[in-house]
Formats: structure tokens, C-alpha cells, sequence
């Protein structure tokens, strides 16, 4: 399946990227196959959305996906079949910090 | 002629400024990495074009960056395409994990209690004096990390932290290793500090380290004012014609060592303040020494909203104001601990940057000051590249 993932800005620039990413993910589409799917295209990524070692969500890190918040949900979730499907993008989120 | 590179990092990018050997005249690049916090950019004086740089982001967490062309492009090492593939076929993407070695351990927290130790960011990258590849990563919290093959992996140099670390405890800007200095003389002798643990020597290349506080004095700070650990010191520095003779702005007071540490002496001598942060050496002349006096641990600012940098050409004790181009009223800004660096011209170029976003030259060892840059986010560091 290729996935569509949206990354917020900084990170768009650090991987030299657009505002989505196209991934090719094999098997179950969960949230952990499309985060090391990503890390494995753009590894300079690695580490900034999910702590190294733990693979555990950076706190300021969220993640949506047809206009729900999936941030607390675990990494084996499935993904929606919109996304699935290509017609919704998975949405890395810096989230809204700093006051 | 040479020319000068000065490497700025800021809370909100970093930037290049260049110019002649005049001093005169800079152009500014950047911002480089928009919106990230650049605690520090330093270049290997094997190799002047080699620059490390840290990146952070309290979203994103850390990542390096190395440039190969004097800082025109950038590259987070080992992830290039060579690079990529480690012997299992994924990727490495290694150069911004920095995980302590062994069991993790814990430090002293504000409350007394411990708290395990938690990697946050790297504060100040040491080039090797003898290999571009190899270099030295300061982190908060408090450790020393090295990496040997330009920045693609790092590896913690773990005694340090045996040294007494369940009593190191953060100061209000965290705890961090902040500043790391390699004998020019004698690469395996390294010093590093500490806020607020102190400072530390090793003689082996890292194997075995030693607290080096005697002689500090922190009685508002610390239960035991003479403790081997716990001081708030906030820079040291060297000339490297004599390494053995270290300068350094604790919390409060300037102090000396003759020894490389064993025991130091207040040098404070007549300054309005010495609290501070920044502490350098002039370039050719060893006993000249430059602090930016601060109001005190409560008020980070210049007293009377003048910024003065005082210098002492006898080593310490009798300090003169520096005024000549800078603001003298209604300044309100503060210099960091990592925001002073002098070139090596032959008339010494001193160089500071402030919280409010300027960075300063003085093309004459602290005579006279201009404003090199005016308006940048609030700068963190300072480095500079006499480049021949």
C-alpha cells in the first residue's frame, strides 16, 4: 500500500521533503508500520518523532488521522481505511506548546 | 590576507558572519536551520571547513549537523545515501542518538530526591585538535558523549558521570556539560564543567576523570561551601601556550588556577560584579583575560544597564572597563556562557553576543567595539575561525 504522511514543517525541512511523503507499507497498516516506514526512507527522522531505543511518541508529537486524535492510542492501532486507501493522509503533528 | 568566520547560534537559527582581516566590513548568511535552537557551532581546526552544529527543538528533540564546505551546506551525518545501510539493511540515522551508557543512573533533583538521568541536548561540540573526525558532545543532562567518525555515531564516555553524579544537581538552566577544553599539549588531558557539579580533569583520554573544585567557594549555594562537587561554574578557559593555567567564571567570582585545577584562587579583584557567565583568554597575550560582568544570580543583566566588558591584563585581581562602542545606558541584555570567542589575528579580535541579539567585534583586544549584527534571536554562542 503506499501511504500518505503529512509531516509538520520543521521536519518537512530537515528531510528535504514536501508537505506529504508517499510510503510504501507492507502488511498491516498500523501506526508503528507507517513510523518505521518513514524512518526507513528519511532516517535523518529518526529520533525526532519517536525517542530512539523506546520508539515511545515525543511529548510534543502528535498523531491524527481522519480527524481523529490518535496520539494515546498503541503503535499496532490500524489505521483507517482512508488511509489505507491513499485518500487521507496520516498526520504528524507538532502540537501547539510553548504559550 | 586572513579572514574571519564567526559561527553564531542563536534560539531561533544560526548564522554566519564573514569578513576580512580588516574586521570590518561582515556579511551575514542564515538563518541556518529557521526556527531550531543552535546551542553551539564549532569548527575543527585540523580542518577550518569542517563545522559541527547542534540543532534542537523541543518538539523534534536534537539532531547534528556537519558541514563540509565552511558551512555552506549541511548534512546530518550518516544519512547520506553511503551511509545509509548498516549490515542488517536499514538505515543508521544514529548521529542524534546519545544514550548513556550502563544503567542509567540518577542525579540530585530540586527537591533533594534522585532523578533518573534524561538526555536533552547537546550543549557544545569540541572538535578534536588532531582528527576532523572525531569530536567531544557536552549534553544536558550532565555528560560527555565522543564520536569518531565525524558525527554519524556518538558514544559516552561514562566515568564522568561515576564521579560523584548522584550529587550533581540541575542549576535554573538545567544540568549540562557546557564547556570542554582539550590540552593543546596533551590530548588525553581534557577539562570539562559542569552547572551545577563543577569542574572535572581527566589525564587519560576519558578512562578515569577527577573533580577539580578545590579552592571554590559556594556558601549560598551548597550545604558544604568547600564540597568536591556541586559548585555552579559556569565557563573555563586556557591559552594554549600555557594549558596548565585556567581562568574561570564560577556563579559568582572570577577565579585562577596555576596547577590545571588542583586548587584555585578569586581573582575577582575590583569588579563591580562577578557574577557572570562568559570567561576568554587574548590570543597572544596570556594574562589578559575578558568576563562580562552581571548584575547578580537574580537580575541577568549588566549593572546599571551599561554592558561592560572588563579585561585584566595581569591575570586577574585589577580589572578596567571596556565601553568604547558599547550601549552604556538602558542595556538590559545578558551573554552566555558559550557567547565569547576571540580570533587569532595579530592584533586579537574579541567577539560577544547577547540575549538581545546583537554580537560585537573588537578588532583591538577590548579598545573599541562595533556591532557586527544587530537584530538576530537571542544568541547562544559564539564561535570564530581565523581562516588563513
Amino acid at each position: 500500500m503506499i501511504i500518505r504522511v503529512a509531516l509538520p514543517y520543521h521536519l518537512r525541512n530537515l528531510a528535504r521533503v514536501g508537505a506529504e511523503v508517499s510510503l510504501e507499507v507492507a502488511g498491516p497498516v498500523t501506526i508503528r508500520a507507517v513510523l518505521d516506514a518513514l524512518e526507513a526512507k528519511h532516517p535523518v527522522l529518526r529520533g525526532t518523532i519517536r525517542d530512539h531505543g523506546t520508539l515511545k511518541r515525543r511529548p510534543f508529537i502528535r498523531f491524527f488521522a481522519c480527524r481523529e486524535d490518535l496520539s494515546l492510542e498503541p503503535p499496532e492501532t490500524l489505521l483507517p481505511e482512508a488511509v489505507v486507501s491513499g485518500k487521507e493522509a496520516f498526520l504528524v503533528v507538532g502540537a501547539m506548546a510553548g504559550g | 590576507m586572513s579572514s574571519i568566520r564567526v559561527l553564531v547560534g542563536t534560539k531561533k537559527g544560526a548564522f554566519i558572519l564573514t569578513a576580512n582581516g580588516t574586521r570590518k566590513n561582515w556579511d551575514i548568511t542564515g538563518p541556518h536551520f529557521a526556527g531550531w535552537e543552535m546551542y553551539h557551532l564549532k569548527g575543527s581546526t585540523v580542518d577550518p571547513n569542517r563545522i559541527y552544529a547542534s540543532q534542537s527543538s523541543g518538539w523534534f528533540g536534537q539532531i547534528i549537523q556537519r558541514s563540509d564546505d565552511g558551512g555552506k551546506t549541511w548534512n546530518p551525518p550518516g544519512t547520506k545515501p553511503e551511509d545509509l545501510m548498516g549490515p542488517d539493511g536499514m538505515p543508521k540515522g544514529k548521529s542524534n542518538e546519545f544514550a548513556y551508557e550502563g544503567a542509567v543512573g540518577t542525579h540530585m533533583w530540586y527537591d533533594g530526591t534522585q532523578h533518573p538521568w534524561e538526555f536533552k541536548r547537546v550543549w557544545h561540540i569540541e572538535p578534536s585538535l588532531t582528527d576532523p573526525d572525531t569530536a567531544y558532545a557536552g549534553v544536558e543532562d550532565a555528560a560527555i558523549f565522543k564520536t569518531t567518525d565525524g558525527g554519524k555515531t556518538w558514544k559516552e564516555m561514562p566515568t564522568l558521570r561515576g564521579v560523584k553524579g548522584a550529587l550533581w544537581q540541575p542549576g535554573a538552566g538545567g544540568m549540562a556539560v557546557h564547556t570542554i577544553i582539550i590540552d593543546p599539549k596533551n590530548p588525553k588531558r581534557i577539562y570539562i564543567a559542569i552547572s551545577s557539579a563543577g569542574a572535572f580533569r581527566t589525564d587519560d583520554g576519558g578512562l578515569t576523570w577527577k573533580p577539580i573544585n578545590k579552592g571554590l567557594k559556594s556558601q549560598y549555594e551548597l550545604p558544604d561551601p568547600d564540597a568536591d562537587v556541586g559548585h555552579c561554574v559556569h565557563r573555563i578557559a586556557l591559552h594554549p601556550s600555557r594549558p596548565d593555567v585556567l581562568f574561570m567564571q564560577k556563579h559568582w567570582d572570577i577565579m585562577r588556577s596555576d596547577n590545571s585545577g588542583d586548587q584555585w584562587s578569586e581573582v575577582s579583584g575590583n569588579l563591580p560584579t562577578d557574577f557572570g557567565f562568559p570567561i576568554d583568554v587574548h590570543a597572544h597575550e596570556p594574562e589578559t583575560i575578558y568576563v562580562v560582568p552581571i548584575t547578580s544570580d537574580s537580575l541577568h543583566y549588566p549593572p546599571d544597564g551599561k554592558l561592560r566588558v572588563y579585561r585584566s591584563k595581569t591575570g586577574g585581581n585589577e580589572w578596567e572597563a571596556l565601553t568604547k562602542g558599547l550601549p552604556q545606558k538602558n542595556c538590559y541584555v545578558n551573554v552566555l556562557r558559550d557567547a565569547m570567542a576571540v580570533d587569532t589575528l595579530d592584533k586579537c579580535g574579541v567577539y560577544f553576543g547577547t540575549t538581545g541579539g546583537q554580537v560585537y567585534c573588537s578588532p583591538d583586544g577590548g579598545d573599541s567595539w562595533t556591532e557586527i549584527a544587530s537584530h538576530l534571536p537571542g544568541v547562544l554562542s559564539v564561535e570564530v575561525q581565523t581562516l588563513k
